[in-house]
């Protein structure tokens, strides 16, 4: 059931006596390492106590304690619970840290969140540059004295806004009326932008000419943010010669809606709405994450009807993310729309499941803590049953049949490397990308969630890791989808849907929670502090698609322009939670 | 008027050329034309492309009103439909499309986020609403919009093409081709240049 991780198992004050100190805190885990030892300890964790997966890597303001903690979490590929390690710095500029990337190459962009976002700066990374905001923009946002420029008070629910008849603009408490917030005597005429420079600067070392002095033709394209293949607003910065990439870095942030930011004002139920619009495909599978984070730091038992109902609304959410990909994926490869029409046509057919269970067909909202908002409606479980036993098991063979042996989509695909299981692991790639690559490293049965460990259902998993495998795996991963939720549906028991009273706020006692779950496109990861008030003190989302491109770079290297285009679509990236 | 009225507008029509001869206006007949193929930008920037998607795909089937043809570049589209949440960093390429795209031109703001900022209006790198840069047709609400809001959305800007006339659309006015809006710049936060000096005096008077 927990997850929690137990850290009885490693020893690491023993192993570093004087540099590391348990977490005592109450409702913390987990060690405290000294700054110096860091890069240190982090090589022992890996190396031999065997915690190869570093998962999530985010900071914490502790302002009223004036310091700043860094968080990782650590993970075995083998399964099991986890390690976590924290390094504590005073809150004064610079708050350094060393960077850990030499040891988990996978910290390369939550490092850079990291700076972004709270001013915490790596020593020793290579290409510390923003990452969700601009370079020039004025702040770290997620300090807890940063205010933004629609500030009204540090929680919700805000003064203005109980019922009293009386609507207050927040466009008419600010000066320029608007979203906007300069430092003072600021000039806007004698501004100059920095624009892309460090970006460039930083794709340079591709760009050099060759060996004989001769200058070649190496060219900087810019693919996003309104491309058609790159799945939202992600851009791609891309040296090429000729058709053959040799340099690229990922620029995101486009669709930073600061969900982080936000989710530390609301309360914890308010928060709840705002997990649907990270991964807009995966809704259930958003709020079942949150979900099992505020249960952890709750320490509440979920209903048994709630259990398989959420079991239920995840596999399809799954099912349709799939579907949905393969719809994509073909659309990237240049056959247009056929597929994609193919897989919107079951979409709404489970999207009509969701609708008729929470209300709203993409933004379901349905979960809450202890449970789900409303039961089942009369009939919906006879629909998902003709669903699941009759008519997507005929459809993804359909799909099959017209698909996988395709002449031209096998070309397209196979052999065509994304990653090998070695890379992807220092990358922390989870999710499909990375049971394509031979690790069969599920969290449902890796690290069990929910009722996950009822259901008999094979980890799927390829061992070539190339293009044609990430395809295929994710067909294997519907029909295992699709065994699960037959036999939730049989087993599914009458009761009650909430193992608590509903209630708009709820008690959440101090202390830090890590709820992870296997979302579609990977590790979907809250990490929550309480210090027992009504709204987070930290909220923060570890979403896959943002961690998984953390490898783009790597895996597109050398290869054509054409393909890199399959790449990415395989890595199923979808902005909402990408950007926050 | 009516196709009734307007197949009967008063002209005697020999009878043997009663179904081959039409009489209608210049203005109408313009905007039939126009209104039947409004070819939307393809370009999805959150949660509301997923149900623009949708409205495209088979059971709602945006393709009944012409609207099918998403076109990637702003050179050959109609219509920009503004389809989710605009941040600050990416506001400057969405004028930039919108500059891009020729005469004529709609712009549809999909969903809470588009129309006014929607949930995440309170955030620090989010535009309380595209129409603070582009002129907005129609507002659709929503978050998301359904594929029926959305048509319904997409019905009413049909409408309002139907009320146009040639003797005053802005496109055919004497002067330049297109009215550009200037790119927005990146600074310490968002900064418009048509407002620079307004900028520049309250900075002035705000304290530390």
């Amino acid at each position: 059931m927990t997850t929690t991780p137990l850290t009885s198992t490693v020893d690491l004050v023993a192993r570093f006596p004087g540099f590391v100190t348990a977490d005592t805190r109450p409702g913390f885990t987990g060690f405290i390492v000294d700054k110096n030892k860091l890069v240190e300890a982090a090589t022992a964790i890996r190396d031999e106590f065997g915690y190869d997966l570093l998962t999530a890597v985010t900071g914490v303001d502790y302002f009223p304690e004036n310091k700043m903690e860094v968080v990782y979490h650590a993970y075995k590929i083998t399964g099991g619970p986890g390690l976590v390690f924290k390094v504590q710095v005073p809150r004064t500029d610079p708050v350094e840290v060393p960077s850990l990337i030499q040891v988990y190459a996978g910290a390369d962009l939550q490092e850079r969140e990291a700076w972004d976002l709270l001013g915490i700066k790596f020593t020793g990374h290579p290409d510390l540059r923003r990452i969700l905001m601009w370079e020039g923009f004025e702040g770290h946002p997620l300090r807890k004295d940063w205010q933004e420029p629609f500030y009204e008070e540090d929680f919700k629910p805000f003064k203005s806004r109980w019922p009293d008849g009386k609507i207050e603009m927040a466009e008419d408490k600010n000066p320029y009326k608007d979203n906007l917030k300069f430092p003072q005597n600021f000039d806007p005429e004698k501004w100059i932008p920095e624009g892309d420079a460090l970006l460039y600067g930083s794709l340079a070392k591709y760009t050099i000419t060759d060996e004989h002095g001769l200058k070649s033709d190496r060219i900087v394209v810019n693919m996003g943010p309104q491309h058609p293949s790159t799945h939202g607003v992600f851009r791609a910065a891309i040296v090429l010669e000729g058709e053959t990439v040799l340099g690229l870095k990922p620029v995101v942030g486009y669709l930073h809606r600061n969900h982080d930011k936000i989710g530390e004002r609301n309360t914890y139920l308010q928060n709840m709405p705002y997990t649907d619009r990270l991964d807009y495909f995966n809704s259930m599978s958003n709020n079942f994450g949150y979900a099992v984070a505020v249960e952890k730091l709750m320490n509440i038992k979920v209903a048994e009807r709630a259990e398989y109902i959420r079991v239920i609304m995840a596999e399809l959410s799954r099912i349709q993310n799939h579907l949905v990909f393969v719809g994509m994926l073909l659309n990237d490869l240049g056959a247009m729309y056929t597929p994609a029409l193919y897989a919107f046509e079951e979409r709404e057919l489970i999207l009509d499941i969701f609708e008729a269970a929470a209300g709203s067909r993409m933004m379901c909202n349905y979960f809450r803590f202890g449970g789900v908002v409303r039961d089942l409606p009369e009939g919906v479980l006879q629909k998902i049953k003709d669903l699941v036993l009759e008519r997507l098991p005929a459809k993804t063979d359909e799909m099959e049949r017209f698909l996988s042996e395709n002449e031209v989509l096998v070309s397209r695909l196979q052999g065509i490397k994304v990653i090998n299981a070695e890379d992807a692991i220092k990358f922390s790639m989870t999710g499909p990308v990375l049971r394509a690559a031979g690790v069969p490293y599920d969290i449902r049965r890796a690290d069990p969630y929910g009722i996950y460990d009822r259901f008999d259902f094979d980890v799927a998993v390829r061992q070539h890791g190339d293009l044609m495998d990430n395809y295929l795996i994710r067909i294997d991963e519907i029909r295992q989808s699709l065994r699960i939720l037959e036999q939730a549906i049989k087993q599914i028991p009458e009761g009650p849907i909430n193992s608590q009273k509903p209630q708009y706020q709820v008690r959440v006692p101090a202390g830090e929670a890590y709820g992870r779950i296997e979302s579609p496109k990977g590790e979907l990861a809250y990490y929550l502090i309480s210090n027992g008030k009504p709204n987070p003190w930290r909220y923060h989302v570890r979403p896959a698609s943002f961690v998984n491109i953390t490898a783009l770079e790597k895996i597109s290297l050398g290869t054509k322009i054409a393909d890199f285009v399959a790449l990415l679509g395989v890595l199923d990236i979808v902005m909402g939670e990408l950007d926050r | 008027m009516d196709n009734e009225k307007l197949n009967l507008p008063g002209y005697e029509i020999p009878e043997d050329l009663e179904h081959a001869v039409a009489i209608t206006t210049l203005d109408r007949i313009y905007n039939w034309g126009q209104r039947s193929s409004v070819w939307p930008l393809m370009f999805g920037l959150a949660c509301c492309a997923i149900e623009m998607i949708a409205a495209q795909a088979a059971r709602y089937d945006m393709a009944r009103f012409g609207m099918e043809v998403m076109r990637p570049t702003p050179r050959q589209a109609d219509m920009m439909l503004v389809s989710g949440t605009v941040t600050k960093k990416m506001i400057p390429a969405i004028v930039r499309l919108y500059n891009q795209m020729p005469e004529p031109k709609y712009v549809v703001a999909m969903g809470a986020c588009a129309s006014g900022g929607g949930p995440f209006k309170e955030g620090y790198n989010v535009v309380a609403g595209v129409d603070k840069f582009l002129p907005v047709d129609v507002y659709i609400p929503g978050c998301p919009p359904t594929p029926q809001a959305l048509i319904a959305g997409m019905i009413k800007l049909q409408e309002k093409i139907d009320k146009q006339s040639l003797k005053t659309v802005r496109w055919y006015k004497k002067g330049a081709d297109t009215v550009e809006i200037p790119v927005p710049i990146l600074g310490p936060d968002l900064i418009d240049p048509r407002r620079n000096a307004e900028i520049k005096s309250i900075a002035a008077a705000q304290k530390g």
